[in-house]
């Protein structure tokens, strides 16, 4: 069955304090989610009380401050802080984002900063994301054609076929949604989850593309493709905006297309 | 432990080429109750209250049999296509998942056949 209680060594703990400068007026409190797996100790929930008049406005600001000037052990990946890349994903007030994207002033009360939800945690904010880029791999994310590309120029699509790939070239493979879905906690295994199906259904939309037969094939599962429930958690939480319960919706449509 | 490479584990036994049915099936099956479960309701409290033999001409009328039969067939169809998800969803083990399937199957296929059984004991039968 599926475990519904964590593994006792992984039972996150309260964990240290740590106070900010007298005189500081404009106090949030972050309270971030650590994991030393060298330590052999559970996680915990360290406190950092930030003062908001010394930080910049997004939780990336609090975090890098937290890193720089507060405590350096803390651990996460981010790169272009300006929701280009896809490295900060985590979960920041209940909800998966990419901090860099997070106003600090859009959270209520305290800060709290977990990893993305049901990956293994390497170190802290850091989740091992082996498993989705791996279920990336296996869609094969690059275009399939037996026609030769012309002599000189691109392989070229009208307007109205351009437009087609909107809404799924955007997505920036950070994994919120993937890690919000209940069906890929359960079934991560097997299922590819939200963002590696509104991937496939970018080259299943790509009228340059000339697999799209073979791409439905390989999906066409119940595991792969059928453990979406459209319980929409993937919409609902993608920093970016797209729509990867749609994505998934259009390609269930175009497996009925091809038997009716 | 594997050394499986993490594209080898992810591409596994490869894709099941199945699954469109199922969900075409339970899709066209939750349509088709819509009417039949409203024609259900009304015609119940329409004759609530009234005699054992009222009932029994109602149901002997072979246009209520064949709805209330094609009620139950979709009721009891849909029935086991959306437990199956279920089971597919949180049962993991690998021997009681099949079982729990296969179990549900069979269970639904007898309660159906059953009850389409009785409708026409009542309806031909008298």
């Amino acid at each position: 069955m599926a475990e519904f209680n964590l593994p006792p060594n992984s039972r996150v703990k309260e964990g240290k304090t740590f106070r900010a400068p007298a005189g500081a007026k404009n106090i949030k409190v972050f309270k971030v989610y650590r994991y030393d797996p060298d330590s052999g100790e559970n996680p915990r929930l360290d406190s950092y009380e930030i003062d908001l008049d010394n930080c910049g406005p997004m939780v990336l600001d609090a975090l890098l401050k937290i890193k720089n000037e507060i405590d350096s052990t803390l651990t996460l990946r981010r790169s272009c802080r300006e929701g280009i890349c896809g490295s900060c994903s985590m979960n920041i007030d209940g909800l998966n984002t990419l901090a860099c994207l997070k106003p600090i002033e859009d959270i209520k009360g305290d800060a709290t900063v977990y990893p993305l939800p049901h990956m293994p945690v390497v170190k802290d904010l850091v989740p091992d994301l082996t498993v989705p880029y791996a279920q990336y791999a296996s869609i094969e994310p690059w275009m399939q054609a037996d026609t030769p590309a012309p002599g000189k120029g691109e392989r070229l699509q009208s307007p109205e076929e351009r437009a087609k790939l909107d809404g799924l070239w955007e997505c920036i493979l950070c994994f919120c949604c993937q890690t919000s879905c209940p069906s890929y906690w359960w079934n991560g295994d097997r299922y590819l989850g939200p963002a590696i199906l509104l991937q496939a259904s970018r080259w299943i939309n790509d009228s340059r593309d000339e697999a799209t037969g073979t791409r439905l094939d390989n999906l066409e599962d119940p595991f792969k493709l059928y453990r979406c429930h459209t319980i929409m958690n993937c919409t609902n939480t993608c920093p970016k905006g797209l729509n990867p319960a749609k994505a998934i919706a259009d390609i269930k449509q175009k497996m009925i297309k091809r038997v009716l | 432990m594997s050394l499986r490479s993490p594209l080898g584990r992810v591409r596994g036994l490869g894709s099941a080429k199945e699954g469109v049915h199922h969900w075409w099936q339970q899709r066209v099956t939750a349509i088709a109750l819509v009417p039949l479960v409203f024609w259900f309701v009304v015609s119940i409290i329409a004759n609530v209250g009234s005699s054992y033999e009222h009932m029994h001409a109602w149901l002997s009328s072979p246009g209520n049999a064949t709805l209330l039969i094609l009620l139950l067939v979709a009721v009891f169809h849909h029935a086991q296509l959306g437990i199956q998800v279920v089971i597919e969803d949180y049962v993991h083990c690998a021997v009681m998942k099949p079982i729990a399937i296969i179990a549900t199957k069979l269970l639904a296929t007898a309660a159906g056949i059953y009850s389409v059984v009785c409708v026409l004991f009542v309806a031909i039968g008298g």
